[in-house]
């Protein structure tokens, strides 16, 4: 047994997931409280750069396994070379994709020992690893530690941990294995797009738009439009745009508040709150919307709320945890922005 | 007594529950404001077997006790009232009339599409002249040969735009002294020549249904179609408002209960002199009040049902059932709004629709001033239940679910 | 085509859930079939429809935990056994996905299992997995819909949701799936079928029957659940000199606040 922490780094189609290096990021803190190396872990055809990348991003080593039946991923063929790989390993972690949980799980089976998926938060206490992972939707916080089996499989959840910057000037060995893996009975036939469009009610993450949007005298409506009620629906339809931009930034779905419903600005399918739809995203961003309490029925157990609102006063206020007292058209690109330079950096 | 519901039961009342939260909840206001019934509701409650849920299986339905018709117009009427008028017309009024006075071959012409859902039955029973004095209906039916040749025009039928059949009484003997022997009762398809219908706009509630007139000139029905016998028009008729009744009173429980379900968590979200307003006393009466008028409600209505499960005579607890339900859930729904202040006054919340719904209930299926005089007449005893020549049959599982 | 769905009996979403003295509790909401397990219920109802076959639901839990498998037979599998014993309390994921496997193992002959992406409780999507591998089959996790299946040829494709998009995959049968809310719309129990539900005398396998001696003890321990502490919701007013200024300042602090 060795005290060896073993970052899997996920990668798709060449490109390594971000959140592989927070969970090298993790493995470093972790390492700083048990000692120990940090050893990434990459597995596919051809990956030396990716390992490469992972001691830049603070690993110490790398193990790598080169072989053609690795070349799309399958969990099988991955879990047979990764298992021979983990087998003495204090710690095995994993960002989180639908790649690595199935991994995981089968590298917990192949070596008899236990995996928490969606890990929050790790702590040390007394040279024993503590992880934090929700349970019941998120109403309840279970800690979880090993017993006598070893590794301890944990995936982190995307954005939990920190990742460090990259640093070239790191080195460490990068070992190549060569473990016994057995062809898949499954085959990869292809890829179709994503989907377009988050779902209201599944999102993560919602930007609304209220009767504040199309409040905006700075716009100048095209020549063509001359009716005073038209100006003011392609006003707020200027508005919703910039929801958009920032819905679409967040990966997030856009929302809107009854009143910019009825005032038509955009259809009644992205309508919260009462008489629309009930919604409890991770962060809900209300732009120009006042919190009228049939408004706040349909959001106010979303987790963070973030009010921008020209109105101090508005009653948005009292339920949000962040607030900006503005003007919604020019804060919200400019928020767009700051996540665009942020998130995809 | 066992005062428990089965585990059927159970399931019976959460699937219906999920059908109309799933499918009807979101589109109900919509369709309550354009007074327009959404046109899914009545195939899918014939698809999923909602609508012969107490019919046996023989004839098409899926054999449930009278409870189970109970249980599933609560649930129904919860979401809109609507649903429940539904079950009220076609299920009690035509489909439960004929189960107990329809003869072999009407069972087989008539029940067994209802209860399938294959055809839409309706009650055309009162008229713009005659609603609570029943026996001076003005409708007439000549008898001509093999035949009846029916004139006159029945209103405020629910589903008369809808339905493909209906169950008429009318007058068919002018002469005799007591008017209420005079009467009879036929299913008549209302694709009949002579029949023409429409619909009634601009009503309080149930908007988001379908309620309407039937006008029959010289409209020719079988003799075949005459459910029990010349001048029985009465006691059918009756028979068929005891069940319909029925459903009434199980609805108006639910619309209570959903009453009780929005107050409740708009009381506790809605603060007021620093706390939810579900802390101060004169909204704790007013949430006490509707919680145990909903639980005398389903007492009342869940002894009418057992009953008819039992196969016994229950004119006067099904009456009771109706009359305190209704008044009931007109009670509640108003105090709903008055929970809700401001917010109640507006349809962006559900509980100004139940309040308007609500009170049709206490006007329709007997007018609770109709309900009254039968329980005086009970209770002096000058009114005696005489058995009838057909009765509503008991609940028997074994019979109803064979094929 | 002989197929098993593995349901879990778990409490109603909207039901209050709360922890005291490590012990969970959710009040008298009711126990019902896990949400996600009903769509794999309606797919092997589905694919049996289409092929002919059979569809078994079972179900690890305590003796009284007949809730889902109820809810499955309603919904039309043709039986539903229940696995129990108290020897099988306390297991973690390594001892339920032997005991699944084992119950797979028993019904004998399968050519499919289908679970649901995740439990709403415990919520962490891996049984699909380790049952498979604990079955040698391959697991299909993430299916958003059964392109094709044919039990005489033994094959089957299908499509996976995963956060690139989706993904065409196939496979030789007998496997395991593990499907998301995309691929179906589960249908309400029909009258008849809650009828024969509640009359079902479901049985119930022990660990013997199951032929598993020696049931793999808990890897994971957990020393503590509680209730997540309630953020005071002060509003943080968030100023600056110009609406970039805002902009970083709030992005960076929703960043801290791991908001995003």
């Amino acid at each position: 047994m060795t005290n060896d922490i073993l970052v899997y780094i996920d990668h798709f189609k060449g490109d390594p997931l971000p959140a592989s290096w927070e969970a090298v990021g993790a493995a470093r803190k972790l390492a700083a409280d048990l000692g120990g190396s940090v050893v990434a872990v990459v597995l596919g055809a051809s990956v030396s750069d990716l390992a490469a990348a992972a001691i830049a991003h603070g690993a110490d080593g790398a193990r790598i396994v080169e072989d053609p039946l690795l070349a799309e991923f399958r969990p099988e063929p991955y879990a047979d070379a990764l298992k021979t790989i983990a087998a003495n390993a204090e710690l095995l972690i994993f960002p989180s994709s639908g790649r690595t949980r199935e991994l995981a799980a089968m590298v917990a089976v192949d070596l008899e020992t236990g995996v928490a998926p969606d890990v929050i938060e790790l702590e040390v206490i007394d040279g024993q690893v503590i992880a934090t992972r929700p349970i019941y939707a998120g109403k309840l916080l279970s800690k979880i530690v090993a017993r006598d089996k070893r590794p301890l499989i944990l995936a982190l959840r995307s954005r939990a941990f920190p990742k460090l910057d990259a640093d070239a000037s790191r080195s460490g060995d990068i070992v190549t294995v060569e473990p016994e893996i057995n062809a898949p009975k499954t085959e990869v036939k292809g890829y179709s797009d994503a989907e377009v469009g988050v779902s209201l009610t599944d999102a993560a993450v919602i930007v609304s738009g209220g009767r504040g949007i199309s409040n905006n005298p700075k716009l100048s409506p095209p020549a063509e439009i001359t009716d005073e009620k038209e100006i003011e629906v392609w006003k707020a339809q200027q508005g919703f745009k910039l929801i958009e931009a920032l819905a679409s930034v967040l990966g997030g779905a856009v929302g809107a508040s009854r009143a910019a419903v009825d005032a038509g600005y955009i259809p009644y399918a992205h309508q919260v709150g009462q008489t629309g739809k009930v919604v409890s995203p991770d962060l809900y961003i209300a732009c120009g919307i006042s919190g009228a309490i049939q408004h706040l029925a349909g959001m106010r157990t979303s987790k963070t709320i973030v009010a921008i609102n020209k109105d101090g006063d508005a009653p948005i206020f009292k339920l949000a945890r962040f607030g900006v007292v503005g003007d919604l058209h020019e804060v919200v690109p400019a928020l767009t922005e700051a996540f665009k330079e942020r998130l995809q950096g | 007594m066992d005062f428990g519901l089965s585990q059927e039961h159970e399931m019976v009342r959460r699937m219906v529950r999920d059908f109309a939260a799933k499918e009807v909840y979101p589109g109900i206001k919509e369709a309550d404001r354009n007074q327009e019934m959404d046109p899914q509701v009545l195939p899918r409650m014939g698809e999923l077997g909602i609508l012969g849920i107490c019919i046996p299986v023989r004839y098409g339905g899926q054999g449930m006790d009278y409870l189970s018709l109970g249980l599933v117009c609560e649930e129904l009427e919860a979401v809109d009232t609507t649903l429940r008028v539904v079950m009220s017309v076609h299920t009690g009024l035509a489909s439960m009339t004929l189960l107990q006075w329809g003869s072999e071959d009407q069972k087989r012409r008539f029940l067994t599409p209802l209860a399938k859902g294959e055809l839409i039955g309706c009650g055309a029973f009162s008229e713009p002249g005659a609603g609570s004095d029943f026996s001076h209906i003005s409708a007439a039916g000549k008898r001509k040969g093999d035949s009846y040749v029916l004139n006159g025009e029945k209103m405020w039928i629910s589903l008369a735009t809808k339905a493909d059949l209906a169950m008429v009484t009318v007058r068919t003997n002018p002469e005799i002294e007591k008017a209420s022997a005079g009467l009879t009762t036929f299913v008549v398809e209302l694709d009949r020549p002579g029949i023409t219908r429409g619909d009634i706009h601009g009503k309080l509630g149930v908007r988001a249904g379908s309620t309407g007139w039937i006008s029959f000139q010289d409209v020719e029905v079988p003799l075949e179609n005459r459910v029990g016998e010349e001048g029985e028009g009465f006691k059918v008729t009756m028979s068929a408002f005891d069940s319909g009744r029925y459903t009434v009173a199980a609805g108006a429980t639910g619309l209570i209960r959903a009453a009780l379900e929005a107050s409740l968590a708009y009381a506790r979200e809605r603060n007021a002199f620093g706390r939810p307003i579900s802390d101060h006393q004169l909204i704790r009466q007013k949430l006490a009040t509707m919680r145990r008028e909903y639980e005398i409600a389903r007492l009342l209505y869940l002894q009418a049902g057992w009953l008819k499960n039992a196969g016994e005579r229950n004119t006067l607890e099904t009456s009771f059932a109706k009359h305190f339900a209704t008044d009931a859930s007109f009670r509640a729904a108003s105090e709903a709004i008055q929970i809700h202040g401001a917010y109640g006054f507006s349809d962006e919340y559900d509980v100004e629709r139940y309040m308007r719904n609500a009170r049709g209930a206490m006007i329709y299926e007997g007018s609770n001033e109709i309900q009254t005089l039968i329980q005086a007449e009970y209770a002096l005893k000058e009114r005696q239940d005489k058995p009838l020549r057909m009765e509503m049959p008991a609940y028997d599982a074994e019979i109803w679910q064979a094929g | 085509m002989k197929i098993v769905v593995c349901v879990k009996q778990t409490p109603d979403t909207a039901a209050t859930v709360t922890v005291e003295n490590g012990v969970v509790s959710w009040g008298d909401a009711p126990l019902v079939i896990n949400p996600w397990d009903e769509y794999a219920v309606e797919e092997a109802l589905r694919i049996k429809e289409q092929q002919g076959g059979t569809v078994a639901a079972i179900s690890l839990g305590p003796e009284d935990a007949r809730e889902a498998l109820k809810h499955a037979l309603a919904m039309g599998c043709d039986e539903a056994v229940l696995i129990s014993d108290p020897s099988l309390a306390g297991l973690d994921s390594l001892g339920v996905s032997a005991v699944l496997a084992a119950g797979v193992g028993k019904v004998g002959d399968v050519d499919l299992v289908c679970f649901g992406r995740a439990s709403v409780d415990n919520d962490t999507g891996i049984m699909g997995s380790q049952v498979a591998r604990r079955l040698g089959w391959p697991a299909l996790t993430l299916v958003s819909k059964v392109v094709s299946i044919d039990g005489s040829s033994k094959t089957i494709e299908v499509e996976r949701m995963l956060e690139e998009g989706r993904q065409q995959v196939s496979s030789t049968l007998p496997a395991v799936l593990s499907v998301v809310k995309e691929i179906n719309e589960p249908r309400y129990p029909s009258f008849m079928g809650i009828r024969k539900a509640s009359k079902a005398e479901i049985p119930v396998w022990t660990a013997s029957d199951l032929g598993i001696g020696e049931v793999p003890s808990p890897a994971l321990a957990w020393p503590e659940i509680y209730a997540p502490a309630k953020v005071e919701t002060k509003c943080e007013f968030i100023e600056g000199d110009s609406a970039e200024a805002i902009a970083a300042k709030l992005a960076d602090r929703l960043l801290e606040e791991k908001v995003i």
